[in-house]
């Protein structure tokens, strides 16, 4: 188990959606929410301390392999968050992501927050920083709306050149 | 670690003219922005004020750009003695069509140091955003209390 004290935020992002915790938490941690506003990926969570967290490929490939950290249903998930390129988290460390869930009057506040064990680059950051809001943005149209965006994502390329600079192999 | 400038970006369902109006038609702001007004004629270099429910101009500055339906800046300042340490800073919107999504990326930079204004818009956007989100796709802004929100870390 990594020590989480070891971890600083990099980047947050808060999205508030009209649904309910219990509601989030699910579209959070079930395949078939996430397939539907996550551009396909699922995400398969052993819900308890210690259980796999997995975020897996519309090819079935495993994009994620990380692991829980902390699990509060439905108010708090902390999970490591590594993406499963060759060399990738040994030259970066883990990632640590947190989800917090809190009622906000008749809405609810989703934080998430994207920690890392060491400085990374602003271009190695772009990665989430593009990432993140498209994926919750797609979350919160879906619970709100039943319909997911219709997303489609130019890659992050400053983060792409970073790894392949740093000798991390991309697909 | 934490630069002095906040960013968000959204992506919402809709077109940029209609996301244009959302973010400059007073009567439109004043449903999902916590009961405000946004008050201007939107000349560059004309005044930008915010009109709380009461009829009390809370914040205000300048109209910096205004360049339908792209980009919009201006600056404002919180007027009450609070904020006395806080100088006019520049939130800038850039309003990109992705399909048939409209990519929407505020920038806020140039705070005075130790000021206050940016932990306090830095809780207030992500609120402001989400229930303009709403509002555009669903036709219903959320019911966010201004005491529901609260400063990070």
């Amino acid at each position: 188990m990594i020590d989480i004290h070891n971890f600083t935020p990099a980047t947050v992002y808060t999205i508030y959606i009209a649904s309910t915790p219990d509601k989030i938490w699910q579209a959070l941690t079930s395949a078939e929410f996430s397939r539907q506003y996550f551009s396909g990926f699922a995400v398969e969570a052993d819900l308890k301390v210690g259980g796999a967290f997995i975020v897996r490929a519309p090819d079935g490939s495993r994009h994620i392999d990380g692991e829980v950290i902390a699990c509060d249903p439905p108010r708090k998930l902390t999970v490591t968050w590594n993406v499963n390129w060759p060399g990738l988290v040994e030259k970066l460390g883990p990632t640590l992501v947190t989800y917090e869930i809190e009622p906000a009057g008749d809405a609810v506040r989703l934080t998430m927050i994207e920690a890392h064990d060491r400085a990374l680059s602003e271009d190695i950051l772009e990665g989430g920083r593009q990432g993140w809001p498209a994926i919750l943005s797609s979350l919160k149209s879906l619970l709100e709306t039943g319909h997911p965006l219709a997303m489609k994502m130019a890659p992050p390329q400053r983060m792409l050149a970073a790894l392949k600079a740093m000798g991390i192999k991309t697909p | 670690m934490s630069k002095p400038e906040f960013v968000y970006v959204t992506y919402i369902e809709t077109t940029a003219e209609k996301l244009w109006t959302a973010l400059t038609d007073g009567d439109f702001t004043a449903r999902y922005w916590f009961g405000v007004r946004l008050r201007s004629d939107w000349k560059v270099g004309s005044i930008f004020e915010m009109v709380q429910g009461d009829g009390k101009v809370s914040d205000a500055g300048k109209v910096v750009e205004y360049d339908p339906p792209r980009r919009l800046a201006y600056t404002f300042v919180n007027l009450s003695e609070e904020y006395r340490d806080d100088l006019p800073a520049l939130a800038t919107f850039e309003l990109e069509p992705h399909g048939n999504l409209v990519k929407l990326t505020l920038t806020h930079a140039g705070f005075a140091e130790g000021g206050k204004m940016l932990p306090a818009i830095s809780q207030g956007w992500p609120a402001i955003l989400s229930s303009l989100k709403s509002m555009l796709e669903t036709g219903q802004p959320l019911e966010i209390p201004r005491a529901a929100l609260k400063l990070e870390g």
